[in-house]
């Protein structure tokens, strides 16, 4: 109940200054207007044709579906792409001096540059659509899971390894059941971030190299001066991105049972 | 097991540690030797020593006439801070080293099994490290080490985290086990009242550079009750010598507040 105070306050003073006529309506919509255009964004464009199409594509067949679906797309291909080359990099790394020494200064001075500082190189190198989204994405993802999983292996616990090679652990046994999963809680926090930082830069990504998904939608209703849909596509961003970041708490949850931090 | 000569130096030269010096020992097969000192006496050193996680600076450790080289599965370790993978059941910690031997499934299944009733710990044979309590945690590392069938078991203050009740229970269970599997066991502690209680010979040890002090037969026979005279003469004897220790430990500690 203390939670929704804060919200309603905030859309009844909203309410009040679009009523009061503070604003011209293209500048700050009503909250109701927001909602209407919503629902609208979310809904089929076309009446339901049992002879042309199913229930349920049609039921999906919103705007707001498909710009969401084709952001999701970039970010899920961006991601795998960005994590899956951080991971074994981050494990090598993070298990031997000889590789943290010859690949850490690179990494160093690459990580601080935004991802959208790579926008003008990748509309270069890969021109206009999804490649230079996904480029883009892979780059947000990256760095979070590569630091993460570095710091996950450098920081197990010695008494690990000492248990393990008493038991007679070779190496390969040593470094995926026992440094691996050690590492485990720190990679799955840096695949967290990894995952919220590819979905700030597929917004920013959509705003200037595609002609879909969520950030174009909302740049394209400026040219309209639709604010409706603009702070209705801000909205919908918003909820899913609480939405992905719901998803990775409740996987790491599931991966780490085991974990003594994450007992209520 | 033979240990002949050994010394352990610690830190570049000039601020050298002289952790262990000239120690000499012989074990027994299925003796259970306490290593008895104050903190800085070396007992841990010597024992990390014989687990081959850090060799010797001079001097050999053999055991079967085979020098140490590193840490194996023939001298199982039992640590204060138990050192169970939380990431693994009850069940997989104790079938660990099972499986890196290539023991196949379905034996690694009725070993762990035997061994977890034979420790009452079947009930928790699904649990996480996290789920359990000190006492069961370390019922589970001893579990580990036995399923190696090692003949040596290492143990380093392996109750020293335990509250007093706890601890008496695992004493006893442990005086059970050591009978009933036949191993040579060699526990560092710090408390006269337990070395007393389980072991068959003390060494104690001296403070900094950590060297043999003198060697106790306890021939008492077991369970060793704490108030009887033959205890409680041992246990003055004991107090005696490992208070010499301690004092040099506290004499030195306190210069090093001073100096600092």
């Amino acid at each position: 109940m203390r939670g929704a105070l804060i919200p309603v306050l905030v859309l009844a003073v909203w309410q009040g200054l679009a009523a009061g006529g503070v604003f011209n309506p293209e500048v700050l919509p009503a909250p109701g207007a927001v909602a209407v255009r919503w629902w609208a964004y979310l809904t089929p464009e076309q009446p339901f044709d049992p002879a042309r199409d199913a229930w349920l594509s049609w039921l999906l067949s919103g705007e707001l579906v498909g710009d969401a679906a084709a952001s999701l797309y970039r970010v899920v291909v961006g991601f795998f792409i960005g994590a899956g080359l951080a991971l074994p990099l981050g494990l090598a790394m993070g298990a031997s001096r000889l590789v943290f020494g010859l690949f850490n200064p690179l990494v160093q001075v690459l990580r601080p540059i935004p991802p959208i500082a790579y926008i003008p190189l990748a509309i270069l190198w890969f021109g206009l659509g999804n490649p230079p989204a996904i480029f883009l994405i892979s780059i947000g993802a990256f760095f979070p899971v590569l630091m993460n999983t570095i710091a996950g292996v450098q920081t197990v616990d010695s008494i690990y390894i000492r248990a393990a090679l008493n038991l007679g652990a070779g190496p390969a046994t040593l470094f995926l059941r026992v440094m691996l999963p050690a590492a485990m809680p720190y990679i799955l926090a840096g695949a967290r971030i990894g995952v919220g930082t590819a979905f700030i830069v597929v917004i920013v990504s959509e705003m200037i190299a595609v002609n879909s998904g969520l950030g174009y939608r909302i740049l394209e209703a400026r040219e309209y001066f639709w604010s409706d849909k603009i702070i209705a596509g801000m909205l919908s961003i918003g909820l899913i991105g609480l939405a992905i970041d719901g998803f990775m708490d409740r996987l790491s949850r599931v991966l780490l049972v085991w974990h003594r931090g994450l007992e209520s | 097991m033979t240990i002949r000569g050994v010394t352990k130096r610690y830190g570049a030269a000039g601020r050298q540690v002289v952790a262990l010096e000239n120690v000499e020992l012989d074990i027994i097969a299925g003796e259970f030797v306490c290593l008895l000192g104050p903190s800085g006496c070396g007992k841990s050193t010597l024992l990390n020593a014989i687990a081959g996680f850090s060799p010797p600076s001079a001097g050999t450790i053999e055991v079967g006439g085979v020098p140490v080289g590193g840490p194996g599965p023939d001298r199982g370790m039992v640590f204060q801070e138990y050192a169970l993978f939380p990431w693994m059941t009850v069940a997989a910690n104790v079938g660990f080293g099972l499986e890196i031997k290539g023991v196949p499934r379905a034996e690694i299944a009725v070993r762990v099994h035997r061994l977890l009733e034979q420790l009452h710990l079947a009930e928790f044979r699904a649990r996480y490290p996290k789920d359990l309590s000190g006492g069961m945690r370390q019922r589970v590392a001893i579990a580990r080490i036995l399923a190696l069938d090692s003949p040596i078991l290492l143990m380093d203050e392996p109750f020293g985290a335990l509250d007093a009740l706890t601890r008496s229970n695992l004493q006893d269970e442990l005086l059970r086990l050591w009978g009933e599997f036949r191993k040579t066991i060699v526990f560092v502690t710090h408390s006269i009242d337990e070395a007393i209680y389980l072991a068959d010979r003390i060494v104690v040890l001296t403070y900094r550079p950590g060297t043999v002090k003198r060697i106790i037969q306890v021939a008492l026979p077991r369970p060793r009750e704490a108030s009887s005279p033959e205890v409680s003469a041992l246990r003055r004897e004991l107090i005696a010598l490992v208070m010499e220790e301690q004092t040099r430990f506290q004499r030195d500690e306190s210069l090093m507040v001073r100096q600092d």
